[in-house]
């Protein structure tokens, strides 16, 4: 069983003339985790939101751990944890009242107005979890003075409260510094580890989807590519090389014993693209007997790569 | 559906709505200040001016109203805010959580009434100090009769969040359909005499009846009865009753068939 599958999505939005999410399919298996990358308006948000039950597709289908989101809603929102773009905890409320009213609403304890009458195993997990936020008797503090990589921290711990066998992060790390993002990765690769979570991210960070095992690269609402991430490197990461000679004469040298070489190549600013793998340049090098007066071996980051294929460079 | 865990969960988003009241200092100061200005200044002006011609204490007729108008106000206003944090904040939490959709607008009722009642109790107390002739008896009377007025102001609430897109929209909205309400059910003015246009839309009003309710309540059995109350109370209550369950069934409908279909 798939832990999300879904089939020919389609959203269009009232009063839209195109389509946010256009004609998608994609499945995400249990324990995976799935990155879901794109520009701002590519139509993540609103393929997470269609997911989260919390909006309505225009047709499709979709079943999370195996229940239809329209049939079963209620099931597939107790299975699922979220975290949301936007923070969505009550600033007004503690920390340990925002996780209280979280695990009221799943169901795993009664009302009680007041920590103190809440059961035991209750009052465990709470200080287990101020422990690992590190927080201590501030647990029991409003979050106002909480800073932001805190704040996402303690959404991550409320949604686990309930267990969930799938968690949604949309761009959890915008707005967070450098340090409070790398804190919250380290935190969420032990959880998936602990817990065997599967986990379905959106970000536009690459450096981010690093570490999924797919990456799902979606823009104007449509997938351009649904892979693992060594496999998207090897599409789309093309080693090469850039040489330059003094005239144009040698230069048309260096093409003719390209040629005889059997080498891809194309012409570029005033010297040569050529298309070959890092560890075959010095072969490269040694057959070419013209003089260069420039020689650059270029290998491209899966970040300039995925601009690249953004902006349709990207032939396949 | 398993009735003990929705309302576990209705009590949980209530009490939520109440400690944020609580907890916010600013919002409980000026939350008086509107009720009080009108109270003192408008009807102790008038009063002064005006008792000898009509026959009761004008004080103690806005007194009332402002009561009713509070009420009504404060719950359905509290109830449209869910459309707010619908798009960037807490609620965002509580619409992806497993329980019913009407336990969310049930639960958001019953918070918003709570607070609705706490700031009429601290309008009571300063209302003393200020000496607004009141009867006391009759005044704790209004208690259990405050409730249903929060109960229509809440259902009012859902039925005008379930026909509105997004905060912007509830801004402009909101006072448009509750300013006029305030002359139209006669919070602070006599609407006993009224030309006919005026007559319709008064009646047409929800707060009309919010407000008669306690004034029928409040005045049963008093000399000025006839000259301040429009319905008997058993009126009011059925009236109030009916349009409450319209309101929330209605409401609620179409605010989750709207919800989703955006």
């Amino acid at each position: 069983m798939h832990a999300i599958e879904v089939n020919n999505l389609v959203k269009r939005y009232k009063k839209a003339t195109t389509n946010a999410v256009d004609n998608v399919s994609f499945t995400v298996d249990e324990g995976e985790f799935f990155a879901f990358l794109g520009p701002n308006g590519a139509g993540k948000t609103t393929t997470i939101s269609i997911l989260t039950t919390t909006l309505a597709k225009t047709s499709g289908e979709l079943k999370i751990a195996g229940f239809d989101i329209d049939k079963d809603p209620k099931e597939v929102r107790s299975r699922i944890g979220v975290i949301f773009q936007n923070p969505s905890l009550d600033l007004n409320l503690t920390a340990e009242e925002n996780i209280r009213l979280h695990s009221i609403m799943y169901k795993q304890y009664g009302f009680k107005p007041t920590y103190k009458l809440m059961p035991k195993e209750y009052k465990n997990t709470v200080t287990e979890l101020s422990e690992v936020l590190g927080l201590g008797e501030e647990i029991f503090k409003p979050i106002k003075t909480f800073s932001g990589g805190m704040k996402r921290k303690l959404e991550i711990i409320r949604t686990l409260m309930h267990k969930p066998k799938i968690l949604f992060l949309d761009e959890p790390t915008s707005g967070l510094d450098p340090l409070s993002r790398k804190n919250l990765w380290e935190y969420l690769n032990t959880i998936k580890k602990k817990e065997n979570t599967t986990i379905f991210l959106t970000t536009h960070y690459l450096d981010e989807a690093e570490g999924a095992d797919r990456v799902c690269i979606i823009n104007h609402g449509k997938i351009m590519i649904n892979d693992t991430i060594s496999t998207i490197k090897n599409k789309l990461i093309k080693d090469h090389m850039y040489v330059e000679t003094k005239t144009q004469e040698e230069l048309n040298a260096v093409k003719k014993e390209l040629k005889t070489h059997n080498y891809k190549f194309e012409d570029r600013d005033n010297g040569l693209i050529i298309n070959v793998k890092n560890s075959h340049s010095q072969e490269l090098i040694k057959s070419i007997k013209t003089n260069l007066s420039k020689i650059n071996i270029v290998q491209p980051s899966l970040e300039e790569a995925y601009l690249n294929l953004l902006n349709n460079n990207y032939e396949h | 559906m398993n009735i003990k865990n929705e309302l576990n969960s209705i009590l949980a988003i209530a009490y939520r709505d109440f400690l944020k009241f609580i907890r916010d200092k600013q919002r409980i100061v000026f939350s008086l200040i509107f009720p009080l200005v009108f109270i003192a200044a408008l009807g102790g002006s008038l009063n002064a001016n005006l008792e000898s011609d009509i026959g009761y204490n004008f004080m103690t007729y806005v007194f009332i109203g402002v009561l009713a108008q509070t009420l009504f106000q404060s719950t359905a206003s509290g109830v449209i805010s869910l459309i707010e944090d619908r798009e960037n904040d807490f609620s965002q939490e509580i619409f992806v959580s497993p329980i019913s959709r009407y336990s969310i607008i049930i639960g958001k009722i019953v918070g918003e009434s709570s607070v609705a009642m706490v700031q009429i109790i601290t309008i009571f107390l300063v209302s003393f100090v200020i000496q607004v002739p009141i009867i006391l008896p009759r005044l704790l009377l209004l208690i259990p009769f405050s409730l249903l007025v929060c109960l229509l102001g809440g259902s009012f609430g859902v039925m005008v969040l379930s026909n509105l897109s997004n905060k912007r929209a509830a801004d402009q909205i909101f006072p448009f359909i509750m300013f006029p309400q305030f002359f139209l059910a006669g919070v602070f003015s006599p609407i006993k005499e009224l030309p006919t246009y005026l007559w319709i839309l008064s009646r047409m009003a929800p707060m009309t009846y919010a407000v008669d309710l306690l004034r029928s309540t409040y005045y049963k059995g008093l000399p000025e009865y006839n000259k301040v109350v429009l319905h008997s109370q058993l009126l009011n209550l059925t009236i109030i009753l009916v349009l409450t369950t319209i309101f929330i069934s209605a409401g609620t409908y179409l605010f989750i068939k709207n919800e989703r279909n955006r």
